[in-house]
């Protein structure tokens, strides 16, 4: 798929009082961080915007820095179908207490991806219709991604290590 | 039993191996053109309930695949007397097909708890025998169905070719076969 | 009677009571919070019509259902646990086990996009892309037979299950004479393959492309034009083209809703773009577009082109990129693989639809830093509640089937 040109973007986000940066070294596709009370404005405006029209929200990754950095990211990858262009919107957010606005009000799909960026990291989506474990049981402790996870020592008393 | 030509060779009282590999005697006599077998009950029972295991109809992962073969045309499982059963009230053995999680960790205790005794637990391939790939790693992963429910027979393999479930089909014939009923 | 003399007792170690079930997974509706016509009906996981361990949650009216709640995770194989752990070749035999009955697609995938990260794409041999191209295409075919006999099966039809598993074994014999397994292979490497083809592979494929095609037909006369087959999925479970869109649906049921999406054709990755293949889409033939039907004939319509794709990539490994003896499918393989720090988003098509791979390479050692996986039967299953509300409790079976799930992807 052709490269999305960034800086048109970025015009088109500080048309709205919206600040973009790219982000630190190489990303495919060219990615953009954006501050996370911005998300869901950048997001709607990119969603209807005819020269834009991202209408597929095609992947939702959270990830996790680990305690030294002290920061967690979520990752989202919008396509367009009819331009064919990806874009990559990463929001930066502190390790303790992160949170970020749900997105399912635009995409459907953000629905269950995000529920599973909760389930693994425990970033909390707000507004989010439906917030809860996806994977794991509901009565699992801790959040198995994080950096810093200890996996609990039994579950109904089986040991869950080998 | 109807079988003539053997009769023809064979006098009244005569001792015949009922089932050449179960070791499992029997006097055969002949009245007329029909015959009548003499065996143990045990021996008949073990011969019956050996010969018509219903498996439950459970995958979970990757050997559900290789068992839904095992059950289908090229394998045919029918020659055994298995048809898949459904429910776990109808069934006299589990297949584990697959990655037991602790998620399904209570739904197959339950399911086992279901069915009616004497049952037997095939656990078939590496995750269901010791948690396979997922060993060290995997977090949600039960490390061998053997916490959670008593197994009969592991079958090795990842996944298990159809030939080693049908493998570990038969040893399980084979322990049925060594079982008593009337004096457990 | 207690038979289980020999049995080892002694190792269980699960202890749980009545309400384990319960606090594993608890309803999403309250049981004492329903409307007197309402009622909690449980699906699975353990179900014959779920695909594997699947569970839904289904609040009805009598027949009818008024929502249904799927929860997931009961395979949960912790997929992106294993690869934060493993060096990048060692995280193939995880990726063949995401979606178990298309395992040479999976790993295609996966493999082109740590060849794009270290920036080998370029240099891997033609005949190595068509040997990947061509066994993709033929696991291809061998998951649209399980997806197409599965769901006859799910909706009342036995035979065409049999007859489905029967022509997917020969494509398992092929795939075990390539590799060496029947059902999760490791044969495409980073840099190359496990090996060359076998002598006489190439004539085998032309007979099984021959001895197919007419099965092909066969199945669309037994199943698919079949007036009860017609009448169970036609105008059932209708997926309208913008939800579909809006809902990140991709594969079959993107294209089973009238768009002419195809990443093998939109992205144009390894040599797809210089094969001749259709896309092919519902056209609301007996019902409305994007209904169970349309979805199943697409997947229909999907291996007679994987046919085509096969033939052409045999007319080439056999003309232009012919088996020499200097040939070696592993000469390309990286002594280390070692990625230069990036994030790199890849997709590719399943063919369950968009599989996808985001990468973070640190650029210093041979893990990546964070491999997530975009499954496709996830985003594809989420859609399941938009389309099945209100709808009878059969069609319920028979629009999950159509969706075509597998769980070990939907899970990871």
């Amino acid at each position: 798929m052709p490269d999305m040109e960034v800086d048109k973007v970025i015009a088109f986000a500080s048309e709205r009082q919206i600040i973009l940066k790219k982000a630190e070294g190489i990303s495919i596709p060219p990615t953009l961080v954006v501050d996370a009370k911005d998300l869901v404005a950048l997001s709607e405006s990119l969603h209807r915007d005819k020269a834009f029209y991202f209408d597929q929200l095609s992947c939702v990754t959270g990830l996790d820095n680990g305690p030294e950095a002290g920061t967690m990211e979520v990752i989202y990858h919008v396509y367009s179908i009819p331009f064919n262009q990806s874009l990559g919107l990463k929001v930066i957010l502190p390790r303790d207490g992160a949170t970020v606005d749900s997105l399912c009000g635009i995409w459907k799909s953000a629905n269950w991806m995000e529920r599973e960026v909760f389930d693994m990291y425990g970033i909390l989506f707000n507004h989010h219709p439906d917030l809860r474990r996806i994977l794991m049981p509901a009565d699992w402790e801790g959040h198995p991604l994080r950096k810093d996870y200890q996996q609990q020592e039994t579950y109904r008393q089986i040991k869950v290590s080998s | 039993m109807n079988d003539t030509s053997a009769n023809s060779t064979l006098g009244p009282g005569q001792i015949i191996p009922l089932d050449a590999a179960s070791g499992a005697t029997a006097y055969k006599e002949s009245f007329g053109n029909s015959g009548v077998i003499v065996t143990k009950l045990d021996n008949l029972f073990s011969w019956s309930r050996l010969s018509s295991l219903f498996p439950m109809t459970f995958g979970l992962a990757c050997c559900a695949i290789e068992f839904m073969s095992t059950g289908s045309t090229p394998y045919d499982m029918d020659r055994f007397g298995m048809a898949p059963r459904s429910s776990p009230r109808q069934s006299d053995v589990m297949i584990i097909a697959g990655t037991v999680t602790f998620k399904m960790a209570d739904r197959i205790r339950r399911l086992y708890e279901q069915m009616a005794e004497p049952r037997y637990v095939i656990s078939m391939g590496s995750c269901a025998n010791c948690g396979g790939p997922y060993w060290q790693h995997g977090y949600h992963v039960v490390k061998g169905v053997d916490r959670i429910i008593p197994v009969d027979v592991y079958v090795p393999g990842c996944p298990p070719r159809p030939e080693a479930l049908i493998g570990g089909i038969l040893k399980l014939h084979e322990k049925i076969r060594g079982e008593s009923i009337l004096n457990a | 009677m207690a038979i289980h003399s020999t049995v080892t007792e002694s190792k269980i170690q699960y202890r749980g009571d009545g309400s384990s079930l319960e606090m594993s997974e608890p309803n999403k509706f309250d049981a004492g919070n329903l409307r007197s016509e309402e009622m909690i009906l449980n699906v699975g996981p353990q179900h014959p019509s779920t695909h594997g361990v699947l569970r839904l949650e289904v609040l009805s009216d009598g027949e009818v259902v008024k929502e249904v709640v799927p929860h997931i995770g009961y395979l949960h194989r912790c997929f992106e646990k294993h690869a934060e752990n493993l060096p990048y070749n060692q995280i193939i035999p995880f990726v063949d086990r995401l979606d178990y009955v298309a395992s040479m697609n999976n790993e295609h995938a996966y493999v082109m996009g740590v060849e794009r990260m270290m920036g080998i794409s370029d240099q891997i041999p033609k005949r190595v892309e068509y040997i990947r191209v061509l066994v993709a295409e033929i696991n291809r075919i061998a998951s649209h037979l399980i997806a197409i006999g599965t769901y006859g099966m799910d909706i009342g039809a036995f035979t065409p299950f049999f007859w489905a598993i029967r022509d997917r074994e020969h494509i398992l014999r092929l795939l075990e004479w390539v590799c060496g397994s029947r059902l999760l292979y490791n044969y495409i490497w980073i840099g190359g393959l496990y090996y060359d083809v076998p002598v006489g592979f190439e004539d085998r494929c032309k007979e099984f492309i021959q001895y197919f095609r007419p099965k092909v037909k066969e199945l669309e006369d037994l199943l698919i034009s079949n007036k009860i087959f017609i009448e169970r999925t036609a105008n059932v479970g209708v997926l309208p083209l913008n939800l579909a869109i809006n809902g990140g649906a991709t594969g079959p049921m993107l294209r089973g809703s009238g768009l002419r999406f195809d990443l093998r054709r939109v992205d144009g990755y390894s040599v797809y773009p210089e094969l001749d293949f259709e896309i092919p889409i519902g056209e609301g033939m007996v019902g409305a577009t994007g209904d169970c039907w349309d979805r199943t004939w697409v997947r229909v319509r999907e291996m007679e082109e994987s046919l085509k794709i096969m033939e052409q990539c045999l007319h080439r490994l056999t003309t232009d990129h012919r088996r020499t003896v200097e040939f070696d499918p592993q000469a390309l393989l990286p002594k280390k693989i070692r990625p230069q720090a990036q994030d790199f988003y890849i997709r590719a098509e399943n063919p369950k639809g968009e599989l996808g791979f985001f990468f973070r390479a640190d650029g210093k050692s041979d893990i990546p830093f964070r491999c997530k996986v975009r499954s496709c039967s996830l985003v594809n299953l989420s859609l399941l509640p938009e389309i099945s509300r209100g709808v009878l409790m059969a069609d319920l079976i028979a629009i999950l089937g159509s969706i075509d799930i597998v769980l070990g992807e939907v899970d990871r």
